[in-house]
């Protein structure tokens, strides 16, 4: 049935902008149904975003409320879903909170390095010459520091916060962004159709932009849907090692921290942020794979 | 009836260096070196060679998509081969190009409204509204529709994505077309729906075209007069005509004779050329053809030969026809 859809959409013979637009997305949706992966990662990305905006209003209890006479109790007891931790503050709200954390971290950490790395790779990749070779030194440069190490560098001198670890994993995450948009801009620049726009006249600058910037789109948004993953991941790690998000703020990684040293005698208190980091990483990757798969036209099936 | 002169070309050079590492020399590649040729207004001039012999480097240095390293690109009087950039890109008006690959030279992020009203735009000619109207009517003269405009070059065929790759060059209506091998990627039925288009349209719009192609058959077809290509250097100049029937150069003999025949009973001597083309980074000696020819003389071997009129429009760089002509005939009896 659904193709006998797409069909009638397709053969309507005038076809108004706003029809063309909804069969566009209507495309993309049953596409997106087509893959068992893809699907699973946009529920988990919606179901993420559903619980990072409207967290505060869906906690059972008070994240940032101590109980001691409840501390350490198990799942499953007493209200508490998922236990509480040391403090006995209740560890499935806690995660509902912190995954605003994660989730404000990774787009916006993605949206500053994706930015400046485009930027970055556009100006290496298009003008060449020895404005590339510095750019492009400096990335080596970067490059050849371990991520982890230099956000915690950068994070230990700028101090702890949301803000400032935003920063220093967005410092730390440029690189790639402005590596793989110079690969692309060299690829594209050398393709026919640019090669066709200079023989018609186009100026350098309407190149650039008119020509050279939409084909980057499909890309970066690949890119970005899985780096978003990464800085999720190593915001996690980061505040695992105590920088990063400070207590009480809760944070998944900061929980994992917090709860190592139970590890022996409650496992909940670090399983669970732990199987949510997983989850967050997976779905967002998840998601990413099948971008790739549908907006890449060479693997484009139909 | 003398026809005005459109272009010529006179020494024209480019050489690409290919650097090998810090201490090395240099490897200069002579894609196209020192060539010549004139191309008369509402004519169709053929360059023809073997992939690589540098006929689309030519191409692209006549209209400087690459600088040329030497030499003078005289365009309708003017000779545009040191023009700045700024003016080069307004007389890029008068001068398109059809490319090869009609998958690979229209933006797949375009439709084709906006690659064909991208000309018009760049370089301001008419109304929003004048504009559109244009791009209609050369979708309709190249024989796609209105309907087609919102698509995007991934929905057409080949032989209609070259139709539309044709239509952004003739949409400014320019004096001269570099038509780089523009049916070698399309099917042999298309090829021909292609090419009467061309035809057409040089009619229609009397366009001058430079025609790049390595299909000996195409070029028989559409062109007036051609010009056979060899390791960066044109070996002969001929009206087409002429040239099929009566080849000078040992290389466009051999050229000639590999067109397949058309009917099973006709009957044709083939020349096998010995050995492959030498690299262009370190070409032959003398004449770049010796190795392979089966008349090279000694002079072939020590000094390249220089362009000889054979007979009124037909020119042949060989020292066959050149003053040694006693030991000429003398090679070809006992060859």
């Amino acid at each position: 049935m659904s193709a006998n859809l797409e069909k009638a959409l397709h053969n309507k013979p005038a076809v108004e902008v706003k029809n063309k637009k909804e069969s566009r997305v209507y495309n993309y949706f049953a596409n997106l149904f087509r893959s068992w992966t893809g699907t699973l990662g946009f529920i988990i990305i919606i179901g993420l975003l559903f619980i990072s905006i409207f967290g505060p209003w869906i906690t059972p209890h008070d994240p940032l409320y101590a109980d001691f006479s409840k501390k350490l109790l198990p799942p499953m007891t007493d209200g508490h879903l998922l236990g509480t931790d040391q403090l006995g503050r209740d560890i499935l709200s806690r995660m509902i909170v912190g995954a605003r954390v994660s989730v404000i971290i990774g787009v916006l950490t993605v949206v500053i390095a994706g930015t400046f790395g485009t930027i970055v790779g556009i100006i290496s990749g298009y003008f060449r010459g020895w404005i590339d070779v510095v750019l492009m030194r400096i990335v080596d440069v970067q490059l050849s520091f371990p991520f982890i190490l230099l956000v915690l560098v950068i994070n230990a001198i700028i101090g702890g916060g949301l803000r400032n670890i935003i920063i220093s994993l967005a410092i730390g995450g440029w690189v790639i962004f402005a590596r793989m948009i110079r690969s692309e801009v060299l690829a594209l620049r050398e393709k026919e159709f640019i090669t066709a726009c200079v023989a018609t006249g186009v100026s350098r600058f309407e190149i650039l932009f008119r020509h050279i910037l939409p084909n980057l789109f499909t890309p970066l948004i690949i890119l970005a849907s899985l780096q978003i993953g990464t800085f999720i991941i190593a915001e996690a790690s980061v505040s695992f090692l105590g920088f990063g998000v400070q207590p009480p703020e809760p944070a998944w990684g900061n929980m994992l921290n917090e709860g190592k040293d139970y590890i022996f005698s409650s496992w909940w208190l670090i399983t669970f942020p732990g199987i949510a980091i997983i989850i967050a990483a997976l779905g967002v990757n998840l998601f990413g794979d099948w971008l790739r798969d549908t907006l890449d036209p060479e693997l484009k099936g139909d | 009836m003398k026809q005005k002169v459109l272009l010529s070309v006179k020494n024209l050079k480019k050489y690409y260096e290919i650097p090998q590492g810090l201490f090395k020399e240099k490897i200069t590649v002579k894609a196209v070196d020192d060539i010549n040729f004139t191309i008369k207004k509402g004519e169709t001039f053929a360059l023809v060679g073997e992939s690589g012999c540098g006929k689309s480097t030519t191409g692209r240095t006549i209209l400087k998509l690459t600088e040329p390293t030497d030499g003078k690109i005289i365009f309708d009087g003017n000779d545009i081969s040191t023009l700045p950039y700024k003016q080069m890109r307004t007389l890029r008006n008068r001068m398109q190009m059809v490319f090869q690959d009609p998958y690979a030279s229209l933006n797949p992020k375009k439709t084709v409204r906006e690659i064909l009203i991208e000309p018009l735009r760049v370089h301001k000619k008419f109304d929003n509204v004048t504009r559109l109207e244009k791009v209609k009517s050369i979708l309709e003269i190249v024989g796609l529709s209105e309907y087609h405009l919102d698509r995007y070059p991934h929905e057409f065929s080949g032989g209609q994505r070259q139709r539309i790759g044709i239509a952004r060059a003739v949409i400014l209506q320019p004096d001269f077309i570099i038509a780089d091998e523009p049916v070698s990627a399309l099917d042999v039925s298309v090829q021909s729906q292609v090419i009467n288009l061309m035809l057409e349209l040089q009619r229609e719009f009397e366009l001058t075209y430079l025609f790049i192609s390595h299909d000996l058959s195409v070029i028989q077809h559409m062109t007036d007069r051609v010009a056979v290509m060899y390791l960066g250097k044109i070996v002969e100049i001929a009206k087409t005509e002429d040239l099929f029937t009566n080849p000078k150069h040992p290389y466009t003999k051999a050229l000639l004779s590999a067109v397949p025949i058309t009917h099973p009973k006709e009957k044709k001597e083939r020349i096998i050329l010995k050995g492959d083309v030498p690299s262009p980074a370190n070409p032959p000696s003398g004449c770049t053809f010796h190795p392979r020819c089966s008349f090279a003389l000694d002079i072939c071997k020590k000094q390249a030969p220089i362009t000889t009129e054979y007979s009124n429009s037909h020119s042949v760089n060989c020292h066959l026809y050149t003053e040694f002509k006693e030991e000429t005939t003398h090679a070809i009896n006992h060859s």
